[in-house]
């Protein structure tokens, strides 16, 4: 009798801590909209989401800067680490012998736990003395003083280009592994060349998980805070719309949070949970994306 | 014909250089930190108080800090992630249930860390001051627990579906209950994977730093119990670089962190070995 018991026992503790997910994600979802709702009540969504100046001493909260921030810093990056990304996850599955994907995957596998203000220490030092001495070099003519600190835009987005990698890295790589192999044979029987073939064939099968990892990488260059904070320069202001934007200093959402919780006042503090909401929205419907995706893909 | 050949040379040229370059990325940020702040590293620097806001002395409380802090997080994180994953493969078939546990547990996976971080200012900071003391280490590690939760649900996962099924009939037929079943035969023999799911969870704690920027507090003080507040070392890297700017301190700190993190991978790499020649 007491066998069944303690089943039941058992089976009941597992059960509750099985849901701790679930009530975390419900915690969280609705500790970030009850303390940053206020805000946009307080001052108008408009105003809070598209004010372009932050300003908390005399109460203006606009976060469109650091929005853009984001977006900016965060489309570079991609642009950097997924052609890389995804190049080295082909390499890796067609073409690299497997004692240098022995080299290769570890190498990955430790980008990945390098932690972030290690990256952002790296970048303050190294990345920021490449950039601006372009700043102040060749490009010193068609920069203003205050875009040649070398704390920038692009200085971020590199950094946050080799700390995607891995992230890209790995999923593409299931993608590709995913693929039939009765496709390759197929396409190599006809008589076309194995490059062909990879960019043809393997990659445009993979597509959907390409994307996928594509997706993810977005969403941790999104969320990452420290490394940026580090070396964004942190300037609460929209960036040049042109080429100079690049070097310009910016703030990103999560840094804004970062920065100033610390010393921020009741209200002030309510516009930085709005900060949250923000993000926490980008998430979501990033993350809707990739569900869309893969149940796509699942259905065929 | 010509052009194909050449075109799949430089194709291929090209990739090689890309996964050569990933390599070389790595070794130059290892090998950048590691040559500026190595030469910190003796034994009054790892056993002594910082002094000056952590512009000179060592950094010991930073140490007790991190220790502090991978030991509760994983104390309260361990039980509720393998039990879950336990749960999720052992007890349950697929249902609506179990998709919704799977859903909160990607959706928790892809939450920034700083979202976490308000999170547990919000709820363990300020609600729930009078239990976790405010900003402490309870704080901060009840915020770590809701971050590693997937890593832990996902790796054990892993583990116990790599367990064949002919080992849970072979004991079911023998008259065991199921949790005899599991409590002597499954885990066991799924531990290497749950540990390296472990280990890699105290990775992602030791280098966490946004989340407890704001639910850790960082005094700089030795803690002297969990409800005081304290500081890791990845937290104070970014205070003496950012706040103080003490670079030499902050990449000291930074060579200890990194020298750190490759024994943890290690370790984890060595014992996913170890069980995939367990099972093949």
């Amino acid at each position: 009798m007491s066998r069944i018991l303690e089943e039941k026992i058992v089976k009941t503790l597992l059960f509750i801590t099985a849901i701790t997910a679930v009530f975390s994600v419900l915690l969280i979802g609705v500790f970030i909209f009850i303390e940053g709702l206020p805000i946009f009540f307080k001052y108008g969504i408009v105003d809070v989401l598209f004010g372009t100046v932050w300003n908390p001493t005399n109460q203006v909260y606009g976060i469109w800067p650091m929005i853009v921030g984001t977006i900016y810093v965060t489309f570079v990056a991609i642009l950097i680490g997924a052609p890389m990304g995804v190049g080295v996850a082909v390499y890796l599955v067609e073409i690299a012998h497997q004692r240098i994907s022995r080299i290769i995957i570890p190498a990955v596998e430790l980008l990945a736990g390098i932690p972030s203000v290690v990256y952002g220490l790296f970048g303050m030092f190294a990345v920021r003395g490449v950039i601006s001495s372009l700043e102040r070099g060749p490009l010193a003519e068609y920069l203003p003083a205050n875009y040649q600190t070398g704390y920038s835009i692009l200085t971020a987005a590199i950094i946050l280009a080799v700390m995607i990698l891995p992230t890209i890295i790995n999923i593409s790589l299931d993608a590709l592994k995913a693929v039939p192999r009765e496709y390759k044979e197929g396409s190599l029987a006809l008589g076309v060349s194995h490059w062909q073939t990879i960019y043809k064939v393997l990659v445009p099968a993979a597509k959907s998980g390409i994307i996928t990892a594509v997706i993810l990488g977005v969403g941790r260059a999104l969320g990452e805070t420290m490394a940026v904070i580090m070396v964004i320069g942190n300037t609460p202001l929209v960036p040049a719309m042109d080429w100079t934007g690049l070097f310009a200093p910016a703030r990103s959402m999560t840094a804004n949070i970062a920065l100033e919780m610390g010393y921020a006042g009741p209200e002030h503090q309510q516009a930085l949970f709005a900060t949250g909401i923000v993000l926490f929205m980008f998430i979501i419907v990033l993350n809707s994306v990739t569900t869309l995706l893969v149940r796509r893909k699942a259905r065929k | 014909m010509n052009n194909v050949v050449r075109n799949q040379k430089i194709a291929f040229a090209c990739l090689s250089g890309l996964g050569l370059l990933t390599v070389l990325v790595l070794i130059f940020i290892i090998g950048y930190i590691l040559s500026q702040g190595v030469s910190m590293i003796n034994y009054e620097f790892l056993t002594s108080n910082p002094r000056k806001m952590g512009s000179e002395g060592g950094i010991f409380p930073a140490i007790v800090g991190t220790l502090y802090l991978v030991g509760t997080t994983m104390i309260i994180a361990t039980p509720i992630g393998v039990g879950a994953a336990i749960y999720l493969n052992e007890y349950t078939a697929r249902g609506k249930l179990t998709s919704m546990i799977r859903f909160a547990t990607e959706a928790l996976a892809g939450i920034p860390s700083i979202v976490f971080g308000l999170f547990g200012f919000a709820f363990f900071v300020i609600l729930l001051e009078p239990i976790t003391g405010g900003w402490s280490i309870l704080s901060a590690s009840l915020t770590g627990v809701t971050m590693v939760l997937p890593t832990i649900v996902r790796t054990s996962e892993e583990a116990l579906k790599a367990v064949p099924d002919t080992l849970r009939e072979g004991s079911l037929a023998l008259g065991t209950t199921k949790w005899q079943t599991i409590k002597s035969l499954i885990l066991p023999t799924a531990m290497p994977g749950i540990i390296t799911g472990l280990i890699l969870s105290i990775g992602r704690v030791v280098g966490e730093t946004a989340a407890f920027l704001l639910t850790l507090g960082g005094t700089l003080l030795i803690p002297n119990s969990l409800l005081d507040g304290s500081r890791t070392l990845s937290l104070h890297l970014y205070m003496v670089a950012m706040e103080t700017g003490a670079m030499d301190m902050a990449f000291g700190t930074a060579a200890v962190l990194i020298v750190l993190i490759l024994i943890i991978n290690l370790t984890a790499t060595w014992l996913f070995r170890r069980l995939i020649k367990r099972f093949s």
